[in-house]
Parts: structure tokens; C-alpha cells; sequence
């Protein structure tokens, strides 16, 4: 078991260390660097050379690959200069929130993908199983970024039940009292985090059916139904708890794409997190922004699937044992 | 956003681990004998769908009643309704939105269809080299996989596009493609392993056939079945990837008609114009569905053992 974790954390190190380097080497390799413009922005050379020494863009490029990944290891991500501060400082301030809508997120889908699934597996074979496989991929196949706006637009403008985008009541949050401004977040969070869900409760919902249908012939299920088990308590009880174990799995896989699915979500909704400020610094061209949420991103996926894969190594008895 | 070929990974890292007998058992429960017949029909419908989307495509010049980026009268026709005389409305810059939406089929489906050729093509040589090879070799290969497929593609995308836009259509495609293809080559490989392990590759390597006509003639053509599958389920994924990356700015450029950049253009000011955001992705879901619908039926009926246990979804 010790072993596992230790393989598993060193593991993970080297991916961390690998989307840095990956990164460094996109900006090295983009054309150009700060300091070339061309037409009337151009640069006096000597003024360039000078910028260029100053800023490190001289030395040479192992040097200055060693340097990014000590800084990036210290959290100094560069300038963002369309925000005027340090990007790890921005990262900061809108990482939480782009946990706090993953986490609600992930709980979500897990609820609705293993309750769908178990309800497929239980009613297997009927129209309901079959009606429920043909939602689901339809589900799967609409691009979370126009779900995200058509939600917006039906249930934020249309039928304003929700409102239309943000975190919080931008006007009155700071006159609100402790359960008030709770009650705000939660607000601005259910559309957003509700599409987030929808979309990877697709997958989970298929893969638990198909799980539960693994285990359902198995001899400790026979068993069960030979002692007169009821074929609700079998699913629920005896079936499920074997076929939650590999799902678990899945919540480490499902983080890139949920991660990946903020990005679009968190613009369509204004959600002030990692994912909307990334798309701003695309659209500024705010270079040390974006790969700084880039590799604060690969972090997070890799951060999260090292402890899905920790929690199922504690779940299951089999692995424990190693 | 890749669920059905993701979802394979736990299975196999199960297997990989010997816990697989506790959890993939050979049995496998009674489905509904309907559906043997119900796969084909989902199967043609799809292939059906698909066939008409290339076709428009393709004469997407013919089918138009305008051209895509004709401004056609910026005052008098910008931004409106859907109507007879455009079907699905007009933009901000009074283009007709249909036009647009048949245009942008054609490098909605080209790109994605490009990227997946390529990156099937790689990853199916990555896997073949690796399975074929062995060894050490094997399990360099494997372990550089697993570090390229730990990096979100999405946010390895983004990052490359954001700092090289804009970047043409070619390169677009280039870099979808290469970005696509590990779970490809980890899919063969495994194909690869099994199939050298059957007793007709036996054989032939019995008999002193050369290791590359056992690859050629033996594995090459049981490993493009399930390749085809999954370059099928993966054209869904790229449609919509390269939707959501000209939606953030990144895909393809301003101009050219994607759907995804169509989509772009409705997204800013959708509670007043919301026919330019929903047209472009209704074409996406009915395209993306029909390829997840074609993929899933295709292979369930080749794949036997799916056939009995999973299902058309």
C-alpha cells in the first residue's frame, strides 16, 4: 500500500512537471516575445536588446527553462497585464470558485449518474432502460457551452426563475446578512452547476449500468436471490456496493473533462472563475494569464485524479492488502 | 468531453491490475432479444444521416441561396428573425444564417473528419509499434502515453491555440489531430497483444512468416475494426471540441463559417438574437448524435460480446 501511494505521488509529480514543461515551450516556441511588435509599434532595436536582457529572453534556453519551472514551483506565474496583477495572485482569488462549481458539479452528476444507471440496470431490457440509454446519448451529444446558454436564456431571461449569470447580486451581496449572501451564491450557482452535472452524468450513469450488469451474475448475487432476496434489495444493496467501487475510478477520469467543461460553462455564465478569466486573457492575449491557468488546471485535474485513485485503493480490500 | 472511450480506462486498468475476474465476469446477463434487431436500424438511420450531412457539404455552394459572408444589406437586414425569405434569420452583419450554417458543414465535418483520419493513422502506428515490439520498448512507449493522456486535452488546446492564433485551417486540423490520438494507440496496442497471442498468428509464426507480414496480414486488419469505431465515436467529440474552440475565440478564423464560430457570433447578444446561437447548435447535436448513434450501433454489431451485455444506448 505504501509503495502504491509513494508510486502514485511520484507519478503525479512527473505529469505536473511535464504539462510545465509543455507549457514553457508553447510560449518559447510562439512567434515572437513581448517586445516585438511591428509597424509604428516597433521597437528601437537597442531599446529591444536592452528589454530582452533585462527580462531574460537572452540567456540561454535551458537556463531559462530551469528558471520558469522554479518559479512556477515558488507560484510565480508571470504578469497578467490585462488584469494589472500577478497571476498567481489571480488564480488565488478564483480558484475556490471554480472548485466550489466543480465540486457541487461532480456531486451532482455522481448522484444523477448512479441513480439512472442503477435504475437501468434494475429495469433492464424494459422501455424505461432503452428511453433512458437514448436520453442519456443525446445528452452526451450536445456541446455543453450551447446548453449552458440555452438553460441561460430560457431559465435566466426567458422565465427569469434563475439569475442571468454571475456569482453573486453584484448591487446588494455586500448589504446582504451571512445566510443572505448563501443564499445568493446558491442562487447564481444551480444553472451553471446543473449543466456542468447533466453533461458527465452521461457517462457515469452508462458505466454504473454497465458495472451493476458485471456483478449481477455473480455467485453472491445468485445466492441472495436463492434466499428469496427481493430484486430491488439485490440491485440496491448487495449488487451496487461491488459496482461503486470502479466508479470511483471514474471520478478521477471525469475531473478533465469537467475541468475542460468549465472553461466553456464559466464564460456562457460569467462564473468568475478560472475558466472565465482564461477566456478573457484569450481574448486579451493575456499570455502569462493563460498558461498560468493552464498549468494551475493541470494541477487540479492531476491533484484530483491522484486522490480518486488514493481513495479507491482505500476502498477496495484486494488493493489494501498490496 | 469524452465519456465512451474514457470510460474504458478503469476496465482496463482493473485488468491491468488481475482484479479483472472480481469484476468483468464472463457471464453476462439476458438482454432483451429485440434488440438484435433493433441495432441494424439504428445503424442505417445513422449511416443514412450522416451520408446526407457530407452530400450538403459538399454542395453546400449549390444548396445556399446566398454566399456565406455576403453582407447582404447591413442596415435593412441585419439581425433578423427567422422568415421566408431567410429561413433562420440573418446575423449582425445581415448574412444569411442558413448559407452560413451549410458553409459551415463543410469545415465543421472537414476538420473533424481530417483530424480523426490523422490522429487514427498515428495512434494506430503508435499502438502497432508498440504491441509488435515489446518489452522494453513497450513499456517506454506505455508510460509516455500514460504522462500525454494525464495532460486535459482541452486545456492543452487551449493553451496552444491561444498563444499561436490565428492559426489557419491546416494547422487547426494538424493540431486537433495530434492531439487526439493516445487512447487510438492504447486501443490497438492491446488488440495488438491479444491478437499476436491467437493461434493463427501462431501459426504463422510457426510456419517462419516474417514479423511484418504477421502484422500486415493478421493483425492489421483485426485491429482496424475497433480503430473505425472509435474514430467514428471520435468525429463527435472533435465536432464539438472544435465548436467549443472557435466559440472561445481560438478555432477557425473570423470569417470562415464553423458552426462553432457562428455560434460565437450569437452567443454575445443572444436574449435579443437567440435564433444565430440555437440554429448552429441544433446542426451540432443532430451531426454529433447521429456519429455517437453510427459509432455505438456499428459496434455492437460487430462486437458480439457487447452485443449480449451493452446495449445500442
Amino acid at each position: 500500500m505504501r509503495r502504491y501511494v509513494a508510486a502514485r505521488v511520484g507519478q503525479s509529480l512527473i505529469v505536473v512537471l511535464l504539462v510545465t514543461t509543455v507549457s514553457f515551450f508553447l510560449i518559447r516556441l510562439a512567434p515572437g516575445d513581448p517586445f516585438s511588435f511591428a509597424g509604428e509599434m516597433a521597437m528601437n532595436p537597442a531599446v529591444r536588446d536592452r528589454l530582452r536582457a533585462q527580462f531574460g529572453y537572452n540567456r540561454p534556453m535551458v537556463e531559462q527553462f530551469v528558471l520558469f519551472v522554479g518559479n512556477v514551483a515558488r507560484g510565480r506565474l508571470g504578469y497578467s497585464h490585462s488584469m494589472h496583477r500577478y497571476v498567481g495572485d489571480v488564480i488565488v482569488d478564483v480558484l475556490p470558485r471554480t472548485l466550489l462549481l466543480m465540486s457541487v458539479a461532480l456531486l451532482l452528476s455522481f448522484v444523477i449518474g448512479v441513480a439512472v444507471g442503477a435504475l437501468q440496470a434494475l429495469r433492464r431490457g424494459t422501455w424505461l432502460d432503452r428511453m433512458l440509454s437514448s436520453v442519456l446519448l443525446a445528452f452526451y451529444s450536445i456541446p455543453d457551452f450551447w446548453l449552458a446558454l440555452m438553460a441561460l436564456l430560457a431559465l435566466g431571461y426567458w422565465v427569469p426563475i434563475f439569475p442571468a449569470g454571475g456569482m453573486v447580486d453584484q448591487i446588494m451581496h455586500d448589504y446582504m446578512s451571512l445566510g443572505g449572501r448563501i443564499r445568493d451564491v446558491a442562487a447564481h450557482l444551480v444553472l451553471p452547476a446543473i449543466t456542468l452535472a447533466l453533461l458527465s452524468a452521461a457517462g457515469i450513469a452508462r458505466y454504473q449500468r454497465d458495472a451493476l450488469l458485471d456483478v449481477l451474475p455473480q455467485d453472491f448475487v445468485r445466492t441472495a436471490r436463492a434466499k428469496g432476496v427481493g430484486e430491488r434489495m439485490i440491485v440496491l444493496k448487495h449488487a451496487l456496493r461491488n459496482a461503486l467501487l470502479p466508479v470511483i475510478t471514474l471520478l478521477g477520469l471525469s475531473l478533465p473533462s469537467l475541468v475542460g467543461g468549465a472553461f466553456f460553462i464559466e464564460k456562457v455564465f460569467a462564473w468568475p472563475g478560472m475558466g472565465y478569466v482564461a477566456a478573457n486573457a484569450i481574448a486579451s492575449r493575456d499570455y502569462d494569464l493563460v498558461t498560468g491557468t493552464v498549468i494551475a488546471g493541470g494541477i487540479v485535474v492531476t491533484l484530483g485524479s491522484l486522490l480518486a485513485d488514493l481513495l479507491y485503493a482505500a476502498a477496495d480490500p484486494r488493493l489494501r492488502a498490496r | 468531453m469524452q465519456p465512451p472511450i474514457r470510460v474504458s480506462a478503469p476496465a482496463e486498468r482493473l485488468a491491468a491490475s488481475g482484479l479483472a475476474s472480481a469484476v468483468t465476469s464472463a457471464q453476462i446477463p439476458p438482454d432483451e432479444p429485440a434488440r438484435a434487431r433493433r441495432t441494424p436500424t439504428a445503424l442505417w438511420w445513422s449511416l443514412a444521416f450522416i451520408v446526407l450531412l457530407c452530400l450538403i457539404a459538399l454542395f453546400a455552394p449549390l444548396l445556399a441561396p446566398y454566399s456565406p459572408n455576403e453582407q447582404l444589406d447591413i442596415v435593412g437586414l441585419k439581425t433578423r428573425p427567422p422568415s421566408f425569405a431567410h429561413p433562420l434569420g440573418t446575423d449582425q452583419y445581415s448574412r444569411d444564417l442558413l448559407s452560413r450554417l451549410l458553409f459551415g458543414a463543410r469545415i465543421s465535418l472537414s476538420v473533424a473528419m481530417l483530424a480523426v483520419l490523422l490522429s487514427a493513422t498515428v495512434g494506430t502506428a503508435y499502438g502497432l509499434v508498440a504491441g509488435y515490439l515489446g518489452g522494453r520498448v513497450d513499456a517506454i512507449m506505455m508510460r509516455l502515453l500514460d504522462a500525454c493522456l494525464s495532460i486535459p486535452r482541452v486545456l492543452l488546446l487551449v493553451a496552444l491555440l491561444a498563444l499561436w492564433s490565428p492559426v489557419p485551417l491546416g494547422a487547426l486540423i494538424a493540431i486537433i489531430g495530434f492531439t487526439g490520438w493516445f487512447e487510438v494507440s492504447r486501443l490497438v496496442r492491446a488488440e495488438v497483444l491479444s491478437v499476436m497471442q491467437r493461434d493463427y498468428a501462431l501459426a504463422a509464426r510457426a510456419l517462419g512468416t516474417p514479423g511484418l507480414r504477421i502484422v500486415w496480414r493478421h493483425v492489421l486488419p483485426n485491429v482496424l475494426t475497433p480503430v473505425f469505431v472509435a474514430a467514428t465515436l471520435g468525429v463527435a467529440n472533435v465536432i464539438i471540441l472544435e465548436a467549443g474552440l472557435s466559440y472561445l475565440g481560438i478555432g477557425a478564423r473570423a470569417p470562415t463559417a464553423s458552426w462553432g464560430s457562428i455560434f460565437f457570433d450569437g452567443s454575445d447578444a443572444f436574449q435579443t438574437t437567440w435564433w444565430i446561437a440555437l440554429f448552429p447548435g441544433l446542426a451540432i447535436i443532430m451531426t454529433v448524435l447521429a456519429f455517437n448513434v453510427f459509432g455505438t450501433a456499428l459496434r455492437d454489431a460487430l462486437d458480439p460480446h457487447q452485443l449480449a451485455g451493452g446495449d445500442a444506448r
